[in-house]
């Protein structure tokens, strides 16, 4: 009679062996192989590596096929790993400009130093569902590629100039100036305080939820906020990691990732104290993720408002508390889901109070009802 | 010694002529970046005493009062004021924690907008007992019975105690933060057109509420206006403000009928024939 | 560096699965909280294997303070057998291999939610609580900016206006677990979900009493025999609940009980909601009779 949440140790573990049940499915059908998908759902790998802020290809797939395909929970399952990591380095800054690049377009300058190259994108897919790949046994090759503008990864090696850089050569965009013996915060060994500087905001962004930066950065576009963007260049591409070990003294590579990296070019009159010119958003994320990477170029720049004197009106993009505070989904999963957890004691508590303002109530009523 | 200020600025006058002053504002500025807020304003204030500062908006008169009322940091000048236990004190150079028991003890603020300095979610007698509570009383019952004494001394139906401010008229809501700020018995107020945005037959029965207080609760008031009929019926003195600095000051009388600086005639011309 | 030996716990994992580093980073938070009482101490909250929201805040704190000879009791609801304390205690059990208890007095550290034991605690013990929500103020005022402000400046007006407001509209004050109090006389401080029923057990508690929110990355503590006052009225004093009926099992008239219901026709019985409390009151009878 008195157990109903009490379920205990046994009851645990019995949903641990339905899970594990559930996650193999029928074993009459073929296990899926790691190598199957980090090469076949790279693209659920590449953001699952990016808000978990691990970037580790392996580890991803294991961790996408943990959660059979929960891309949340198999972020948490990355994160709770990585949390357990030793620091053995902190890398130099990576050069995006010298990036291997694969694709990297601008949507503000029709050519450009470097050239645009279209590279893997759904961009111009017609969405009809291909039921030719519903047939696995088929060997699937792709055609040849044709044209000189789809190179061999890597073949755009060398230094393709920023399309921002080239603005600020002329004085027409804020400059970003970088400063590379700066401190910079870290969100993970540091609690995050407020207000927070960019380069916190930037990693609380990188790691942040897709769905929600998506939802944030389409309401700036909608009037929640005005950011007025372009879409300055997005790249995407491999880039080096180098640390400069003590003992060496000098760089060296450790490894090579690949990156999406998009630059907004957005509108601004000028204030009081600025003078009109182009001001940016940067967005950043491990692997292959455009649209994660254009929504925190937005957000990233709704967020600089406040500094630049803007007036956003209450957007919740341009608010900081806001936007930090919600973004990432380890968290708000497990705030959300936390009400599954019993709170009978709590509730006991409210029922009393409940019964209690209705009794009083009642009474009230019976009172004045008297004559 | 009449009116000090006829014979030398307020704020040029030693410490010692100025011991019953309230307040003692010298060389007040602010800029923002380059553009002049306020410039070089001084002037004592003594108990009881209303002063008003008119002038068009964009004259500094509302960036005048905020330096004033402790709200903004001025870019230079100061402001004292006579605490009733410490003396002269500084109030940009108090520690935040004092400034803010002076601004919600011996200090009022009326806003513009009254929204802006009432909560509109909580009741009208929760809105008045809010400085009482923060300032340490634990009595439920007596909390509400001064809110509900203050609610008819600005003449509220006392009925209204536990209604929410959102259905209020406007009137209305403007007597309901001057009651607010009156709870703990200050001796200073800062007003930023208080009738603005009101029907001229509310505003005339605000000003009349006004006067009453203020003369018999010997207030202290600094009154920012654009409007010369609310200073004429309740300032003493009167700082006429153009492009950020005092152009002329004197008592209000003597500035309306006999003004001296082009300016000062323009506004007043301008009210005649509106 | 940690010692090389081998220890009891999960292999490939610290004793009590933190790393030495993080553990350090979270005693000095700690050493802070005790030495400001009721003052929310930022920290760096790490991620843990369990989620955020299910005791995260706790878990480091006791992961921080746990050593091989400590014996922990881990309770959620007043209970040691809902699958949430289960599920943390074998969590301890694996990666530090401690002996754990459900009995209140012999335990040396207790994690909980929601609730505090009714068995008096003792000197030298040290309660840990899982915090959701640490900020008091939070609901009144939703920007962290302002209310650490708020809290600095003891600017707690606000925080009586509610209470006054809700005597306005209910006649009595609202709230019924997570009922703010000042600690100390300076810090207003959110005790925790638990029911108000339980805050008397926070004044002056001979035990240390630390709070741990993970996903907010606050920790924050009551020092032993620290004043603890629930904020109310002085004519509208502050209560417990309390009960027409006696726990059903133990005979308890003052404990807090759990409804349980029985049937679908309205059928219900009030039960002990600290089971160990519960089990002593009827072990100690049947070794009487």
């Amino acid at each position: 009679m008195y157990v109903a949440v009490k379920g205990g140790e046994r009851a645990i573990e019995n949903a641990h062996r339905l899970l594990a049940e559930q996650r193999r499915g029928d074993p009459a059908v073929p296990e899926l192989t790691l190598a199957q998908i980090e090469n076949q759902l790279g693209l659920a790998v590449d953001r699952v590596m990016a808000e978990g802020s691990l970037y580790d290809r392996e580890l991803a797939a294991l961790a996408v096929r943990q959660a059979q395909g929960d891309l949340v929970e198999a972020v948490f399952l990355l994160r709770a790993f990585r949390t357990t990591l030793p620091r053995l380095a902190a890398s130099r800054p990576v050069d995006t400009a010298a990036m291997r690049l694969r694709r990297r377009i601008s949507a503000v300058f029709k050519d450009l130093p470097g050239g645009q190259v279209l590279g893997p994108t759904y961009d111009y897919t017609h969405r009809l569902l291909d039921f030719s790949l519903a047939q696995p046994t088929r060997a699937d090759t792709p055609g040849p590629r044709r044209g000189a503008e789809t190179a061999e990864p890597g073949t755009a090696a060398g230094h393709s100039p920023k399309v921002a850089e080239l603005l600020a050569r002329e004085g027409l965009i804020e400059p970003e100036v970088a400063d590379d013996d700066a401190p910079v915060g870290d969100l993970t060994r540091d609690p995050l305080c407020f207000p927070a500087g960019r380069d916190l905001r930037l990693q609380a962004l990188a790691r942040g939820d897709e769905g929600f930066l998506l939802g944030l950065a389409y309401s700036t576009q909608r009037g929640y906020g005005k950011t007025h963007p372009f879409a300055g260049e997005i790249r995407m591409g491999a880039v080096a990691v180098e640390i400069v070990p003590e003992e060496l003294g000098f760089a060296i590579t450790v490894g090579e990732i690949t990156l999406t990296e998009c630059e907004m070019i957005n509108q601004f009159k000028g204030s009081a104290t600025e003078p009109a010119q182009f001001t940016r958003g940067y967005g950043l994320c491990f692997g292959q993720g455009e649209r994660k990477a254009m929504a925190m170029a937005l957000v990233d720049r709704a967020l600089k408002g406040a500094a630049l004197g803007e007036d956003s009106g209450g957007a919740p993009a341009a608010d900081q508390e806001f936007v930090l505070m919600h973004a990432d989904n380890v968290e708000a999963q497990g705030f959300v889901q936390h009400l599954k957890l019993p709170h009978h004691v709590d509730f006991q508590a409210e029922l009393g109070l409940v019964r209690s303002l209705r009794a009083a109530a009642s009474a009230g009523t019976e009172a004045e009802a008297e004559p | 010694m009449s009116a000090p200020e006829a014979l030398l600025p307020d704020a040029l006058l030693p410490d010692a002529l100025l011991p019953d002053a309230l307040l003692k504002v010298a060389a007040l500025t602010h800029l923002y970046g380059r553009r002049v807020g306020c410039r070089d304003v001084g002037f004592a204030l003594w108990p009881g005493e209303v002063m008003g500062v008119v002038g068009e908006s964009g004259s500094g008169k509302t960036t005048l009062l905020h330096c004033l009322s402790g709200m903004l940091a001025p870019s230079a000048g100061t402001v004292h004021y006579r605490t009733r236990t410490e003396g002269w004190q500084d109030i940009h150079r108090l520690p935040e924690a004092r400034r803010r028991l002076l601004m919600r003890t011996d200090w009022g603020i009326v806003h513009q907008n009254p929204r802006d300095g009432l909560r509109l979610g909580v009741s009208a007698g929760a809105n008045i007992g809010e400085r009482l509570l923060a300032g340490g009383v634990r009595h439920y019952g007596r909390v509400r019975a001064e809110a509900e004494a203050w609610l008819g001394e600005v003449e509220i139906d006392r009925a209204r105690l536990d209604d929410l401010p959102s259905r209020f008229s406007g009137g209305m809501l403007q007597r309901l933060q001057i009651a607010r700020n009156l709870v703990t018995r200050p001796r200073l107020i800062f007003m930023d057109e208080p009738t603005g945005g009101l029907d001229v037959s509310v505003q005339a029965r605000l000003l009349d509420l006004l006067r009453g207080l203020v003369r018999d609760l010997g207030l202290a008031a600094v009154i920012v206006t654009h409007d010369l009929a609310v200073v004429r019926l309740l300032a003493h003195r009167l700082m006429v403000m153009k492009e950020g600095a005092v152009v002329e000051s004197g008592l209000t009388d003597q500035v309306l009928d006999d003004p001296r600086h082009p300016y000062t005639q323009l506004l007043v011309a301008s009210v005649l024939q509106g | 560096m940690t010692a090389a030996a081998p220890q009891p716990g999960l292999a490939g994992y610290n004793f009590a699965y933190l790393d030495e580093q993080t553990k350090r980073m979270i005693r000095r938070a700690i050493l802070k909280a005790v030495a400001i009482p009721g003052y929310q101490v930022p920290f760096a909250s790490r991620e843990m294997p369990l989620s955020y929201g299910w005791g995260t805040g706790g878990v480091q704190l006791t992961a921080a303070l746990i050593g091989p000879d400590d014996v922990l009791k881990v309770i959620d609801q007043g209970a040691d057998d809902t699958t949430n304390a289960v599920s943390i205690r074998k969590f301890f059990a694996t990666t530090t291999g401690v002996a754990t208890t459900t009995r209140t007095a012999a335990a040396t550290l207790i994690q909980t939610r929601h609730r505090i034991p009714e068995t008096p605690l003792a000197d030298g013990q040290i309660m840990v609580f899982q915090v959701p929500i640490p900020e008091p103020l939070r609901w009144l005022e939703r920007r962290e900016v302002e209310s650490r402000r708020m809290h600095a400046l003891e600017d707690y007006g606000v925080m009586y206006v509610k209470l006054y407001e809700d005597i306005v509209r209910h006649g009595k004050i609202a709230t019924a677990y997570d009922y703010p109090v000042m600690v100390n006389q300076r810090y207003v401080m959110a005790p925790s979900p638990i029911p108000k029923f339980d805050n008397p057990k926070l004044d002056r508690s001979p035990a240390l009493m630390l709070f741990g929110a993970g996903r907010e990355k606050r920790i924050y503590a009551l020092p032993p025999y620290t004043a603890v006052k629930s904020l109310d009225f002085e004519d509208h004093p502050f209560e417990v609940q309390s009960w027409s009926q006696a726990c059903a099992l133990c005979g308890a008239t003052d404990s807090y009980l759990d409804e349980i219901i029985t049937d679908d026709r309205g059928g219900r019985m009030f039960v002990c909601s600290d089971t160990d409390h519960c089990r002593q009151r009827t072990t100690a009878e049947g070794n009487s009779r």
